[in-house]
């Protein structure tokens, strides 16, 4: 947003890491102690910060993100209602800067599916059957295709997935969506004369 | 004409551009509230391209997330204590600055949390888009507003244009019928109706509450409804606007004033659903078998009545939310331990809900262990107790007497829990660490918790009733 320009995202493959939990929460995607600052950076290394590391800071066993065949995956595979509660974008920020570019559940939350879809960060709702498979075959080597808006694995017949079209068509092309608002200025100065400002 | 909801209404109203099949509809927004937290970033976006505000008239500020609640650093005495908070603070006093936007400081005699200034200050009027980032925004519903919480990036959006990319989402009435019984209140109504659609019931829906046991509701009442209907994944919780809501607004500061104020009701008075306007859903909630509540897991959908008991069982998450609270299935609430007690959020900090704990309190010194904390919603309220002597209330328990501000909801500006305790909060969510990290928090109603502070264990406050 700050370039003016925003990058395409045409398809994501990658193994995925599986959380398998509904209903994660923002405050445990981002605790809010890590929400003190003016920056929108970062906060990758406090992602599920409390689930990840005990007290001390030590990574916590057992923890996917903490296993060593999660490294480098870019495919977070969560249950139902991913991202609901705070409206905090820093959940999608966290999750983009530790490395995710796609977050494949049951359902998402409303303001996390908007946030995620602002930060190229892709919410990819996949039917029931479809997420037990994912849930049960965690590593698998996944691919999600935007233009397409199917996912697919080797072993799992292809999955489609909605995608709000005018999201869909922004990140295929990458284009910058304030740039596109303001381009609206003209139907926004009629609509504030209509209402006498 | 097609006849239409309140939220059909105000939508219509405020689309500059209407939706079509490959586009979100622009709509307007009329009031934009700002806070230090979720803004900063979207300021410098703003920075980053040369970009104005659009309209600073339309935007008000507050301090309340991340700012500390004791008087001593509130008010300048000693510095704010976490850097980067300080930092958040400076951040949008120089940001409201520079882009002419009104904003409550530190010192402001109006400052407050942020759902419960706008409309203490008339700000908040029915018929309105508002937004702010923050999902508690919701609460401005109770005026029969449009009003919902959002992500930075469409902070900067609001910023820069008035207006917002939105999908209409769809409707859900929410029928409240009869009454409450005596000793129930609104928050354990609608911890009643999140247990009842789930934490994600209401997700892609706008909900109206309605029916008698709504219209019965006072305004800081109807406000701790709309507040927590995003705990059930709602984009928007409203209520219709009606002679409570009028005398709420009449004479405050934001509020129209002379022939302005007839013309602003006579407006006002169109904005209630058609007769035969209907939902998408519709949940029917019985009022009088509503008990007070309290919650027992780590969602506020794990409500159960105060007299009630834990399910006997469950599923994998239900298991790990017990174990995260060190309960077990099938156990009773009422008795169990309680360390701290937290009264205020923009759930229930209005000095009705002070009133509620004061009640309870007056004469009663905090349980041996239990510790207090009392943060009214806005430094209005705060002098408003004073004047009623309830400060004294809960000073003379043992409890803290704080300045205004977020404080232990939300965890991020010095107040919170430490890991185990059990906190009794009337705030709006009981997430896994959402008080402090490890900490453990049963949401419940302001009466709730004060019986709570005086007792050491869950205590239904009907039993305390003088």
């Amino acid at each position: 947003m700050e370039t003016g320009r925003a990058a395409a995202i045409r398809s994501i493959q990658s193994r995925t890491v599986v959380l398998a939990a509904d209903d994660v929460d923002t405050d445990q995607i981002i605790p809010a102690r890590f929400l003190t600052t003016t920056r929108r950076d970062g906060f990758g290394d406090a992602l599920f910060a409390d689930w990840r590391f005990d007290g001390e800071g030590r990574p916590r066993p057992g923890f996917a993100l903490n296993e060593q065949a999660s490294r480098g995956a870019a495919v977070l595979v969560a249950g139902r209602n991913f991202g609901c509660g705070s409206s905090r974008e820093h959940a999608a920020w966290a999750l983009r800067d530790y490395g995710f570019g796609a977050v494949v559940a049951g359902s998402f939350a409303d303001i996390f599916r908007n946030n995620a879809l602002k930060n190229g960060l892709l919410p990819v709702a996949v039917p029931a059957p479809a997420l037990a498979w994912l849930t049960a075959h965690p590593g698998a080597l996944v691919t999600i295709d935007l233009e397409a808006t199917t996912l697919e694995a080797p072993g799992l017949p292809a999955v489609p997935f909605p995608v709000e079209p005018f999201a869909r068509y922004r990140l295929l092309n990458g284009i910058d969506e304030l740039g596109y608002l303001l381009s609206q200025s003209a139907d926004i100065d009629a609509f504030e004369r209509t209402r006498g400002e | 004409m097609t006849p239409r909801t309140l939220f059909e209404k105000i939508w219509q109203a405020h689309e500059v551009v209407p939706e079509t099949d490959d586009t979100p509809a622009v709509l307007y927004v009329d009031l934009h509230l700002v806070h230090e937290v979720t803004t900063p970033q979207a300021f410098a976006a703003l920075q980053a391209r040369g970009l104005p505000v659009r309209r600073p008239g339309r935007t008000l500020g507050t301090l309340d997330h991340s700012t500390p609640t004791d008087a001593a650093q509130l008010l300048g005495r000693i510095p704010i204590r976490d850097e980067s908070a300080a930092a958040q603070v400076a951040a949008l006093e120089r940001n409201a600055h520079a882009h002419n936007i009104e904003l409550l400081g530190l010192g402001d005699a109006r400052r407050g949390i942020v759902h419960v200034i706008g409309p203490e200050l008339g700000r908040t009027q029915p018929g309105m888009t508002i937004v702010c980032g923050d999902s508690h925004t919701s609460t401005h519903g109770a005026f029969g507003t449009l009003a919902f919480g959002i992500g930075t990036t469409e902070v900067g959006h609001v910023l820069a244009t008035q207006c917002l990319l939105q999908r209409k989402p769809r409707s859900l009435a929410v029928f409240v019928e009869g009454r409450l019984p005596a000793g129930v209140g609104a928050k354990d109504l609608v911890l009643a109706i999140v247990g009842r659609l789930g934490v994600d019931g209401g997700t892609g829906h706008v909900i109206e509450y309605r029916g008698e046991a709504i219209r019965a509701l006072s305004m800081e009442e109807r406000m701790t409804v709309c507040n927590m209907s995003i705990e059930a994944g709602a984009r928007a919780g409203m209520i219709a606007p009606d002679g409570v809501t009028f005398e709420y607004l009449r004479g405050r500061p934001g509020a129209p004033s002379g022939e302005d104020w007839e013309r602003a009701v006579e407006r006002w008075q169109t904005l209630p659903g058609d007769a035969g306007a209907t939902f998408d859903g519709v949940v029917t909630l019985d009022a009088a078998a509503v008990e007070p509540m309290i919650s027992y897991g780590t969602n506020p959908g794990m409500v159960a009545a105060i007299g009630g008991s834990i399910p006997e069982s469950g599923d994998d998450a239900f298991m790990k939310a017990l174990r995260y609270m060190g309960f077990e299935p099938g156990e009773r609430l009422a008795g169990k331990r309680v360390d701290l007690v937290f009264i205020g959020s923009c759930t229930n900090s209005r000095l009705s809900d002070l009133q509620a704990a004061a009640a309870v309190m007056k004469n009663r010194k905090l349980a041996r262990g239990v510790r207090m904390l009392v943060v009214p919603g806005s430094q209005q309220v705060k002098r408003a107790a004073e004047a009623e002597g309830l400060d004294r209330v809960f000073l003379e328990a043992g409890a803290e007497w704080r300045e205004s501000g977020c404080s232990m909801c939300i965890g991020m500006n010095g107040d919170v829990a430490a890991a185990g305790q059990y906190v009794v909060s009337t705030s709006n969510r009981n997430f896994e660490g959402r008080q402090g990290a490890g900490a453990r928090t049963l949401l419940a109603g302001p009466a709730t918790a004060a019986a709570a502070a005086v007792t050491g264990r869950v205590t239904d406050p009907r039993e305390l009733a003088a």
